[in-house]
């Protein structure tokens, strides 16, 4: 049996007197992917950050890559990549100028930058200002920018957003299953997010309404989540 | 939690604040050069100690926070800053009711405490609107928190540098506290300055008391499924799951 | 693989990134400089002289280098709040203190920058003494007054860029902690300053070095609260 990259024990999450996660619990395995799937304001983001060790849980158990947060959060930073909604870049700097910051920030290899920026297919604009680029290829250097110091554990929340489908293309095998790497993925696309993952969790108003594994999924259940 | 022995402690205050103003006026003598209003002096200085003792208070609570998370101690030291404020804002005022009736001017530059004092409230005054504008309550809460240790330390450092920078021109308050009081004056000082701190503490007491029954309101309210409130932006920090029902 | 990177690394990093930025936005440093300059020509018309000296020219120079400081303070999170975004740096293994003193030590370098146009404008428009013999002195000065600002300025400006009221809040906080910075820069500055020229009081240069020390030292045991969400 793989080792648990992720294991959640009715994690709970206030803010301030209201519950923005409450009772959340699974395991992941390592390599295996999770969809998490709700309507807006469900708490994605929230749990996604907190796998990020951005937010610390309030109550619960929760261990990343085998180590307790958020007592253990030094051991596991740097070993996360995360690609939210925003890109984390600076618009004036170039790609490489970006990446470059980012691999001094993460202990990275500053290399890895030029192959990655090959692979999404950016490297012809990679001096150019990001500011010059579309949103698009912004997400494509985002994408370079999560990967650059090769986490193990991958949190994406909407991955494919802004990507139009050769860009989409381009970026699977970095951020797809066939990766490696363990991932979450938040998506506002069921059918999509279902056909890439080994576990779901459905989350409504903070609460754990469906956790199975990804076989065993009801559509109906899943259209309950966005009711 | 909070609520017991307030009342006890209330009478005390008012009990020892009557005491010792009834000497102040009756018993302590008037003062050679100012006669009847150097006795604002028993109502400023103390009240001028205990502030910034409070604020320093405040901070060391803040650092409680900082270090176990949990909210309640920045509830404590919210109501220390906030009541210390408001005590700020009358050793202010006695302060310059005092330079009027000793120097003539309503306020003074060479009487330190004074100066680094209204520095110590230029910079406490923007705790509560730090506070308001930040909305997300744990965010607002470490925010605080890390304004009040900085501003604790602030007190005491900003106090040094003030005096160092004075020129010395007036006999200065602590100058006449070190000993150069006669004995009546002493007493009458030091139980001016024990019962001003004793209503700082009831008046603390009270505030996080209502605060807690406020916070149990709620709780109720919720369990009763009445938990639809829309947030309102606040600077004041809540108690929210601590103590009370779950 | 990847470790921990180093201090060294992580600060360079952060002034290069920082020095980029300004050189392709101009964001701070033309504001502070020319703001510098007006202030200076407002203070001849306000005072109504045509030069100054002693208490009189420290307390123009020092008053007027306070407000432009706090412009840059207002600029120095903003790019990292809105762009870079605080996740960058929560996300990253480097220590708090090296992300600290890179940011501090890009404030240091916009105050060192806007005082090389603006102290010698303050001689060549208001100064009624030659600073040439004092100017050692007055370096010192400027330098250990530079510190203050940057480890107070670092520390405000963190806690005042996720506010709403961003741009108030940051003078708010940042004047008061900064007046004993004024206090002492204009003791030591005042001699350096008079006619004739006298040495400045030792003193106040230890008062100054010691409140930035205990600033300096609050800001790093503090600045990983203030990065968090």
């Amino acid at each position: 049996m793989r080792a648990a990259a992720l294991q959640l024990r009715e994690v709970t999450r206030r803010y301030g007197e209201r519950t923005a996660l409450a009772d959340v619990s699974f395991t992941l395995e390592e390599g295996a992917t999770l969809a998490v799937l709700g309507p807006n304001g469900a708490g994605k983001t929230t749990l996604l950050r907190m796998l990020a060790t951005l937010l610390r849980p309030h109550g619960g158990e929760l261990r990343v890559l085998g180590h307790a947060l958020p007592d253990e959060g030094w051991a596991v930073r740097g070993r996360i990549g995360l690609l939210g909604h925003e890109p984390l870049l600076y618009r004036e700097l170039s790609a490489r100028e970006n990446l470059a910051f980012h691999a001094a920030l993460n202990g990275a290899a500053a290399e890895r930058a030029g192959e990655l920026l090959r692979a999404v297919g950016i490297e012809r604009r990679g001096d150019e200002p990001l500011r010059t680029l579309s949103r698009g290829m912004v997400q494509r250097v985002a994408v370079c920018r999560a990967l650059l110091h090769d986490p193990p554990l991958l949190l994406l929340d909407e991955p494919r957003a802004n990507l139009d489908p050769a860009a989409s293309e381009l970026v699977e095998p970095l951020i797809g299953r066939s990766s490696g790497r363990t991932r979450v993925i938040v998506s506002h696309d069921p059918a999509g997010a279902l056909a890439e993952a080994d576990l779901v969790l459905g989350l409504v108003r903070g609460r754990p309404a469906l956790l199975a594994a990804a076989g065993e999924v009801d559509a109906a259940a899943v259209r309950e989540l966005y009711r | 939690m909070y609520g017991t022995r307030l009342r006890g402690l209330a009478l005390t205050t008012a009990a020892a604040l009557g005491l010792t103003y009834a000497l102040v006026f009756f018993w302590a003598p008037n003062d050679a050069t100012l006669g009847f209003l150097q006795k604002i002096f028993y109502v400023h200085v103390p009240l001028a100690i205990v502030t910034l003792c409070g604020f320093v208070a405040g901070g060391l609570m803040a650092i409680q926070h900082l270090r176990t998370r949990d909210p309640r101690w920045d509830v404590r030291s919210y109501v220390a800053i906030h009541i210390s404020l408001v005590f700020g804002i009358a050793v202010l005022i006695t302060g310059s009711i005092w330079a009027k009736a000793a120097w003539g001017h309503w306020w003074v530059w060479d009487e330190p405490t004074l100066v680094s004092f209204l520095l110590v409230m230029l910079l406490y005054a923007t705790y509560q609107p730090l506070r308001f504008a930040i909305e997300d309550p744990e965010r607002q809460a470490r925010a605080a928190s890390v304004f009040a240790i900085t501003a604790g330390v602030f007190v005491p450092i900003n106090f040094a540098i003030v005096r160092l920078s004075t020129e010395v021109v007036h006999p200065r308050t602590l100058d006449n506290i070190s000993g150069n009081l006669p004995g009546r004056m002493q007493v009458a000082f030091w139980l001016a300055l024990a019962s001003i701190t004793l209503l700082w503490v009831t008046l603390w007491r009270y505030e996080m008391a209502s605060k807690h029954a406020r916070a149990q309101l709620r709780a109720l309210r919720r369990l009763l499924g009445d938990d639809d409130e829309p947030l309102r932006r606040s600077a004041a920090p809540t108690i929210s799951h601590a103590g009370g029902p779950r | 693989m990847n470790g921990r990177p180093r201090t060294r690394t992580v600060v360079a990093a952060l002034l290069r990134k920082e020095a980029r930025v300004e050189l392709r936005t101009f964001e701070s440093i033309p504001a502070m400089t020319l703001f510098s300059v007006t202030t200076y020509v407002l203070f001849h018309f306000g005072l109504q002289e045509d030069s100054l000296t002693g208490n009189l020219a420290s307390g123009v120079l020092w008053v007027t280098l306070l407000f432009a400081a706090v412009l840059g303070i207002n600029r120095l999170f903003v790019a990292d709040d809105e762009q870079g975004g605080f996740d960058a740096f929560m996300l990253s293994p480097a220590s708090r203190g090296a992300l600290l003193f890179g940011k501090a030590a890009s404030l240091l370098a916009y105050l060192v920058v806007v005082e090389i146009v603006t102290v010698p404008a303050f001689a060549l428009l208001l100064l009624g003494v030659g600073i040439g013999q004092a100017l050692p002195d007055l370096l010192a000065v400027l330098g250990l007054a530079d510190l203050g600002v940057a480890a107070i300025g670092t520390l405000v400006g963190a806690l005042a860029v996720r506010t709403r009221a961003r741009d108030l809040l940051g003078p708010l906080l940042s004047l008061p902690l900064l007046v004993p910075v004024v206090i002492a820069a204009a003791r030591l500055s005042t001699p350096l300053f008079s006619h004739p020229a006298a040495a400045l009081p030792a003193r106040w240069l230890v008062t100054l070095a010691l409140y930035d020390l205990v600033f300096a030292v609050i800001a790093f045991a503090l600045f990983d609260f203030l990065l968090e969400d």
